[in-house]
């Protein structure tokens, strides 16, 4: 195996995304497992998509259009979830298929070749610039650190946000900031991972740590960790294989999750208490 | 408004409305709690006591009227310091089996809101908690996972997380509501003496009669978002105010009567 490729500025930048965009991605995860909203995570990620066509079709950087959009799509989210008549589920069904509709639209009304809106779709993280990794590397900075200094709230939050809200802690606030964060990753990473893969990246390291994990510290940590592995690996597997590297990350954090889910202590408890109330 | 003794006197309602959307939930509530009252709250469902209970924990916010708890008028800022002193066991959530929380976690979060934020938990805060699970009597559990416990088991751990708060002020909505009847009784029990030991003032909402603490002081009556009945309970609890309060005939009360424990019967 001939890997001298990996002393290469662009692999070595690709390696560098991979992990920001891992650690990234898999922090934002745990929120969106554990608050049970997974479609929060598609609705945003192309919101994102389709601010980024539209920042494209004007003329702009795609990443001002895509935190605009993700940013927006929060703030819409957010009092859906706290307080829609319609259940979060509908509205948020809502919102994904009109973003859906924006984004195809500038697509189509894109002028010449579309192989940069495409890369925002299929992601190229082969093609990351030093300003995309430093962006990226902000993100996932401000996503750590925040997690770090308010662990307590977050943790209050996400077990029941009702009850976060009776001993005195500002939950809603805390939910808005998960939200606001969810879109600032979705954009940073939407170059490297796609609009149409990133949310594979937040759903599965995030559900296979949790498969494994009753300690929500160890769940961030394990998250994390399985972000960057399945970068790491879908980067090596893209390159032996040569075929694109969007695709191979995602597949492999699925595969990560299925790994998990075989192995998982949670579910011989279950097949266990299964067992017991069965005897009863 | 007049000047009331602080010290005798841990909630002040005046004439309360309170409303979600066109729903009107409390129409012009007054009610005072003395310090050390076991006050239980009995209704039909929709009558509005879980709203009572949330406007003296400050949750939400009357339209008009008045509302001091604990020597705090509550307006603005007020509601969200309260919050922290007042212990609110809401009504059972599914808890995810799964949740990456043990039931030490879980009572901590009680300690999360009088932290304040930018403050980790100390060993003070732990030792709170430990003694809390003790009280419940879960100490053996305090390691499992929350997700694990049966639901008499998680109401005690909600309780156990609502002492960590070190409360003055202890309200309950429906704590008994889909336990068996054994836990149930424990659960009456438990609450019971954690009001005497810890020389709490306890607001007992429930809809069931047979789950009315019978060691209430005093029993207040809602329907319809009023108060319709306030006093002992051998005064007020009896065929005539129940057909009254839900809406059935004397005879089919006189049937059904409840097994309610009146003080001397």
């Amino acid at each position: 195996m001939d890997l001298s490729v990996f002393g290469y500025q662009f692999m070595q930048n690709a390696i560098l995304a991979a992990f920001l965009g891992g650690v990234a991605c898999g922090v934002i995860g745990v929120f969106v497992v554990l608050m049970h909203m997974p479609f929060i995570g598609v609705a945003m990620s192309h919101a994102a998509f389709a601010g980024a066509l539209l920042s494209l079709w004007l003329g702009f950087n795609p990443l001002l259009g895509a935190l605009a959009f993700s940013l927006a799509a929060a703030a819409i989210i957010g009092p859906l979830a706290d307080r829609g008549g319609l259940s979060p589920e509908v509205s948020l069904g809502v919102i994904f298929s009109l973003m859906m509709g924006i984004a195809f639209l500038f697509l189509g009304l894109m002028p010449g070749t579309r192989s940069s809106a495409l890369d925002l779709l299929w992601g190229s993280i082969l093609t990351n610039t030093r300003s995309d990794i430093a962006v990226l590397g902000a993100v996932a900075a401000v996503v750590v650190g925040l997690v770090f200094v308010f662990f307590k709230e977050i943790q209050a939050t996400v077990f029941n946000r009702s009850i976060a809200l009776s001993v005195g802690l500002p939950a809603t606030l805390i939910l808005y900031g998960v939200l606001f964060l969810t879109g600032a990753t979705v954009t940073a990473a939407l170059r490297s991972i796609g609009g149409l893969l990133i949310f594979a990246l937040i759903l599965n390291p995030a559900s296979a740590a949790y498969q494994l994990t009753y300690s929500m510290k160890r769940m961030f940590l394990l998250s994390a960790a399985f972000g960057v592995l399945s970068g790491w690996i879908g980067l090596l597997v893209s390159y032996l294989l040569d075929v694109p590297s969007g695709a191979t990350i995602v597949i492999t954090s699925s595969v990560v999750f299925m790994i998990a889910a075989v192995f998982s202590p949670k579910r011989r408890v279950k097949r266990w208490r299964g067992r017991l109330i069965a005897e009863e | 408004m007049s000047h009331r003794d602080e010290t005798t006197t841990a909630i002040s309602i005046e004439n309360a409305v309170l409303s979600y959307r066109e729903k009107v939930a409390l129409r012009g509530v007054s009610l005072e709690v003395g310090v050390g009252e076991f006050v239980g709250i009995i209704g039909p469902n929709g009558a509005g006591k879980t709203t009572l209970l949330t406007l003296v924990n400050g949750l939400r916010r009357p339209r008009s009227g008045r509302v001091s708890v604990l020597g705090r008028p509550l307006n603005g800022r007020g509601r969200h310091a309260l919050r922290k002193e007042v212990g609110y066991l809401a009504q059972v959530a599914n808890i995810d089996e799964r949740m990456p929380m043990t039931v030490r976690d879980v009572v901590m979060i009680g300690r999360y809101g009088i932290l304040g934020l930018f403050r980790r938990t100390r060993k003070r805060d732990w030792a709170v908690v430990d003694e809390a699970l003790e009280l419940v009597g879960m100490t053996s559990l305090a390691g499992r996972p929350i997700g694990h416990l049966s639901g008499g088991e998680q109401q005690r751990a909600a309780i156990a997380r609502c002492l960590a708060q070190e409360p003055e002020l202890f309200l309950l909505d429906e704590p008994t509501a889909s336990l068996d009847w054994k836990a149930q009784t424990e659960i009456l029990e438990l609450v019971k003496r954690i009001h005497d030991e810890r020389h709490l003032t306890t607001l007992f909402v429930t809809h069931d009669l047979d789950a009315m603490p019978h060691t209430c002081d005093r029993v207040v009556l809602m329907k319809d978002g009023l108060i319709v009945g306030d006093g002992t309970p051998d005064r007020l609890i009896s065929t005539e105010s129940l057909s009254r309060l839900y809406d059935m005939p004397l005879p089919v009360v006189e049937e059904r009567q409840p097994h309610i424990h009146v003080k001397g019967s």
